[in-house]
């Protein structure tokens, strides 16, 4: 029965894997992770990984995918033509990611690792349930806890600094750039038009940037 | 089944991911294959945990779950950021973009 069930939650991992990259449409890529991290998600059961089964669950297919379709519904998921790169790079890359695979294969065979042909250690009880993560994670992992906490504030308020508006709600979208030349920097990217320019410190109104076009 | 079946899948999950980073060129497809890469991790990361019977592969795992749900917070952000310039959601086109 393990048996059976591992197969079907692999094959489908990686038949979902093989769909983020070759849909070509990112809505459907998006829908193919999910699918991939519930299979996932089966694995570690099978694991003994019970919290981190139910979090993959909630957290990732549920809170993080949310946010994926949500922006791509946005941008507007347009397709995008899979051979873009020309067939000789794809190929590079294709050929590229089959050496790794052979080399990983090699070193997970192939490593000394004497309990790796074994179905794991005994397990004492309540290992993976939420009680056990939770000591350990308030005990011998505090400190990685706290960093990590602070690492989502972080982010949050990062995402919150990258994709506001600049001047309030109302304000129409920022002009367009020039697009003589399709190179950008970052500093274009995230630099508010005329930020601390010289116009900026006499007090032009905004109808004089609005004219110029920013930039 | 033994560990190494699922350190072999983990690879393969791994590769899938790696060559759609080389391959595709939508940043958001890109985002979906750190996604898998980092997955590919936290199945390896929990098959060691249970080879090993202790528990802290998972809470690496936990972690790692942690850091990509700041990297696609982070990169979304740029990637509607982009968007609201009228900017080509396009990686080649906007190579400078670490500068």
């Amino acid at each position: 029965m393990e048996d059976v069930l591992f197969f079907i939650a692999a094959i489908g991992a990686v038949v979902g894997a093989i769909g983020v990259i070759a849909l070509r449409n990112p809505f459907y890529s998006v829908l193919a992770l999910v699918s991939h991290l519930l299979s996932l998600a089966l694995l570690f059961l099978l694991l003994e990984a019970q919290f981190v089964a139910a979090a993959q669950i909630v957290v990732y297919a549920g809170a993080v995918m949310v946010l994926y379709v949500f922006v791509v519904s946005y941008v507007g998921g347009q397709g995008e033509p899979l051979a873009s790169i020309g067939p000789g790079l794809g190929g590079v890359g294709l050929v590229l990611c089959i050496g790794l695979f052979v080399e990983l294969s090699i070193a997970i065979l192939g490593s000394g690792l004497h309990a790796i042909d074994t179905d794991g250690a005994k397990l004492g009880p309540g290992f993976g349930t939420p009680g056990q993560i939770g000591q350990l994670l308030l005990t011998k992992f505090l400190f990685p806890f706290e960093i990590a906490s602070f690492l989502l504030l972080v982010a949050a308020v990062g995402a919150v600094v990258l994709a506001r508006r600049r001047r309030g709600i109302d304000a129409p979208d920022e002009p367009l750039p020039p697009r003589d030349r399709l190179e950008l920097t970052a500093a274009e990217v995230m630099r508010i038009p005329r930020a601390g320019s010289q116009a900026e410190s006499i007090g032009l109104g905004q109808e004089e940037k609005e004219e110029r076009g920013g930039w | 089944m033994t560990v190494a079946w699922y350190l072999v899948v983990s690879a393969l999950i791994f590769c899938v991911g790696a060559a759609g980073v080389l391959v595709r060129r939508s940043p958001l497809v890109i985002l979906l294959c750190l996604e898998l890469m980092l997955n590919a991790g936290n199945l390896a990361l929990i098959a060691f945990s249970r080879m090993t019977g202790t528990g802290d592969g998972q809470i690496f795992a936990i972690i790692v779950m942690v850091v990509a749900a700041c990297e696609v917070v982070v990169g979304l952000g740029i990637i509607v950021a982009l968007y609201r310039r009228r900017l080509p959601i396009d990686v080649d086109q906007l190579r400078r973009l670490h500068g």
